[in-house]
């Protein structure tokens, strides 16, 4: 426990020096916030500037906005008028994250059992069959297959609608298939590879010189060593598809936090850049750290070391 | 009468360079209680012949002959009769006990699915039963050290578990793959005392495979000598150590250093290497390093077999015991490897 929460406490300079770097970044890009194709008069962008402190030296405006971030307010959008980053990120997160955490988890439920049944037919056809649709699948972009399914699925057999986003199951089917996809298709192909490599190892081959039936040998004794490099895979593809992603959000139309990422790179919007750029941090050192904390848990060789 | 009777047991592998012949022909079988030693150089087909038997060849191997235990052959049976016996009857220690338990499991788990599996037995009775075992194979502390996982173990305390693991359900026949090679010599000794000991304890048949004569001679009763997936002599202890018939038999043992023969001599070795199992022509495979090499030797050796059971393989005739038969070089070779189909038991279905 202890040893967790020192942990912790060591991700704050990683968080600090991505803050950093993301601040002057964004600044260092050409334009601004205010900078469109119709020009504003000088003496209201300089009113602007005056408001949002972009008239301050750079080091100024940067430990100011530390001092803002440590009471976890991002600030008011420069963008999207009467809206605080907060806000925007509190509207886009919950639809984002609801995607995104039913897509890990088909992938991760569906990825692994493709995976087990295509290692135990290891170079038979089902194997190559198995691996080559997981090829396709990990191929073919997301921008293909979303629209493919809304042409099959929505337009022509109209089991589904084509997208918009009111929470409810039908509306979720499609974008979360998509997005699940390619993540399925690399779960698969590596939980393959990793359980090969098990079975093969002299553990495995007590097992059977035990007399256990396969399924028993595969489930007890392979499946936890060769779930280990999933696992540490499942961290950052969780970060990854539950804060959103641009192309599935265009395609279905759906209010998600994927496009603020883009929408604020390109308006300049700093508030919302640097809010979404540290939220995704924070979302990222904390899956990589539960990733730690469940491999900890699942190799006792790990275990060990910590108690002691 | 025997407990395991294998009869020209062949065993392939599909190699990208070719098709490799790890065992060619071997016919041995082992008696209720009694203690058959395998040896021979590495790359013989010792530990490959006894792998085809328990059905743990490789996915690239491919076994066929007959293996009789108990009057069943082990060779045609499915998988799922194949584990009814194997973890039950017949039991198995592995070489390397460092990676031979699960890192992931306690022993109390792997010992007691052992005995739930094949007994029947409920947790707690199955995990008693481990901790007496444990206790039977000297290890101290087995309430606690049963809940412990593999890496809290030295190697020679694994090898322990492993023995208590295969002597779980009593099994009438333990097989011990160089269960001593991979620790060092004072744990190598204590285990080879404890299987000796638990061996006699319950009267199980056991094949020791290894390439340690020391062993041998404390521990068997008979000794199967193995060159190129080929038996070139077997007999018992006494017969082997003291009378060897067959050269290569000899010079095996000529290679041990000797405590009563102490001076400054060299240590004698074989010459050469043991020849490429991918392309074995005719003949006695260990014609080219053998030191008695005749010009009959390029035909195949007939296989001598001696009133007493004792067998060898070669043109020099055996000097004692009446020999009773004369197998001729050619059916002794390749019998059956014609009709090798039966595929390695350990692909999946």
């Amino acid at each position: 426990m202890q040893h967790s929460a020192s942990r912790l406490l060591g991700l704050i300079p990683t968080l600090l020096v991505l803050i950093t770097i993301a601040f002057f970044l964004i600044r260092l890009a050409p334009g601004g916030p205010f900078d469109s194709e119709k020009i504003l008069p000088p003496e209201i962008k300089a009113n602007l500037d005056v408001k949002y402190h972009l008239d301050e030296p750079l080091l100024m405006q940067y430990f100011r906005y530390l001092g803002q971030i440590i009471t976890l307010d991002f600030g008011p959008s420069f963008q999207y008028k009467d809206w605080t980053v907060n806000e925007l990120i509190a509207r886009g997160f919950p639809v984002s994250m609801t995607i995104g955490g039913l897509a890990v988890l088909l992938a991760f439920l569906l990825g692994t059992l493709i995976g087990i049944v295509a290692a135990m037919k290891q170079n038979t056809g089902t194997d190559y069959s198995l691996m080559g649709v997981a090829m396709l699948g990990i191929s073919i972009p997301n921008f293909v297959v979303a629209p493919l399914l809304i042409l099959l699925v929505a337009v022509y057999a109209g089991w589904l609608p084509a997208g918009g986003w009111d929470w409810s199951v039908q509306r979720m089917v499609l974008p979360v298939l998509t997005l699940a996809l390619p993540t399925t298709a690399y779960i698969a192909r590596l939980t393959r590879g990793s359980m090969i490599e098990v079975l093969h190892s002299n553990y495995i081959r007590t097992a059977r010189a035990k007399g256990l039936p396969e399924l028993l040998v595969i489930l007890r004794h392979a499946l936890k060593p060769a779930l280990l490099p999933v696992i540490s895979f499942m961290g950052p593809a969780t970060a990854g598809l539950i804060t959103g992603s641009v192309v599935i959000e265009r395609i279905y139309s759906i209010p998600g936090l994927g496009s603020y990422f883009v929408q604020g790179a390109l308006n300049r919007d700093y508030t919302l850049v640097m809010g979404v750029v540290i939220f995704y941090g924070v979302i990222i050192i904390l899956l990589n750290f539960i990733v730690d904390l469940l491999y900890a848990w699942m190799n006792p060789r790990i275990r060990y070391n910590e108690v002691q | 009468m025997s407990l395991l009777e294998v009869s020209d047991l062949q065993v392939k592998f599909d190699t990208p360079e070719g098709e490799v012949q790890a065992v060619n022909g071997l016919d041995f079988s082992v008696r209720r209680g009694e203690s058959l030693a395998i040896v021979g150089e590495s790359g013989a087909g010792k530990s490959q012949a006894v792998m085809a038997i328990m059905g743990l060849l490789a996915e690239n191997g491919s076994a066929c002959g007959k293996a009789k235990f108990k009057g069943q052959d082990l060779m045609q049976m499915s998988r799922q009769e194949l584990n009814k016996i194997r973890g039950c009857e017949i039991a198995m220690i592995f070489q390397d006990p460092m990676t031979s338990l699960n890192p992931f499991l306690t022993i109390e788990k792997q010992m007691a699915e052992v005995i739930t599996h094949h007994q029947g037995l409920r947790r707690e009775e199955a995990r008693a039963h481990a901790v007496e075992m444990l206790r039977a194979v000297r290890i101290p502390a087995p309430e606690e050290r049963v809940k412990q996982y593999p890496h809290e173990f030295s190697g020679g305390m694994r090898q322990r578990v492993m023995i208590a693991m295969g002597l779980l359900c009593e099994p009438g026949l333990l097989i011990a793959d160089e269960p001593t090679t991979a620790l060092d010599v004072t744990v190598q000794a204590q285990i080879t005392q404890l299987v000796g000991e638990l061996r006699r304890k319950s009267n199980m048949a056991m094949i020791l495979i290894t390439h340690d004569l020391a062993v041998v001679a404390e521990i068997c009763d008979r000794v199967l000598v193995m060159y190129a997936g080929q038996l070139v002599e077997t007999g018992s202890i006494e017969d082997i150590f003291y009378r060897p018939q067959h050269p290569y038999t000899q010079g095996l043992l000529a290679s041990l250093p000797r405590m009563d023969r102490l001076s400054d001599d060299e240590l004698h070795s074989i010459p050469g290497n043991p020849p490429n199992l991918m392309n074995l022509g005719g003949g006695c495979h260990f014609r080219e390093r053998c030191s008695k090499v005749m010009d009959v030797c390029k035909d195949d050796p007939p296989l001598q077999v001696a009133q007493d059971g004792r067998q060898s393989r070669c043109f020099i005739e055996m000097t004692d015991g009446e020999i009773a038969s004369t197998e001729t070089g050619d059916s002794a070779e390749l019998v059956g490897s014609g009709d090798c189909e039966k595929e390695s038991t350990e692909t999946v279905e």
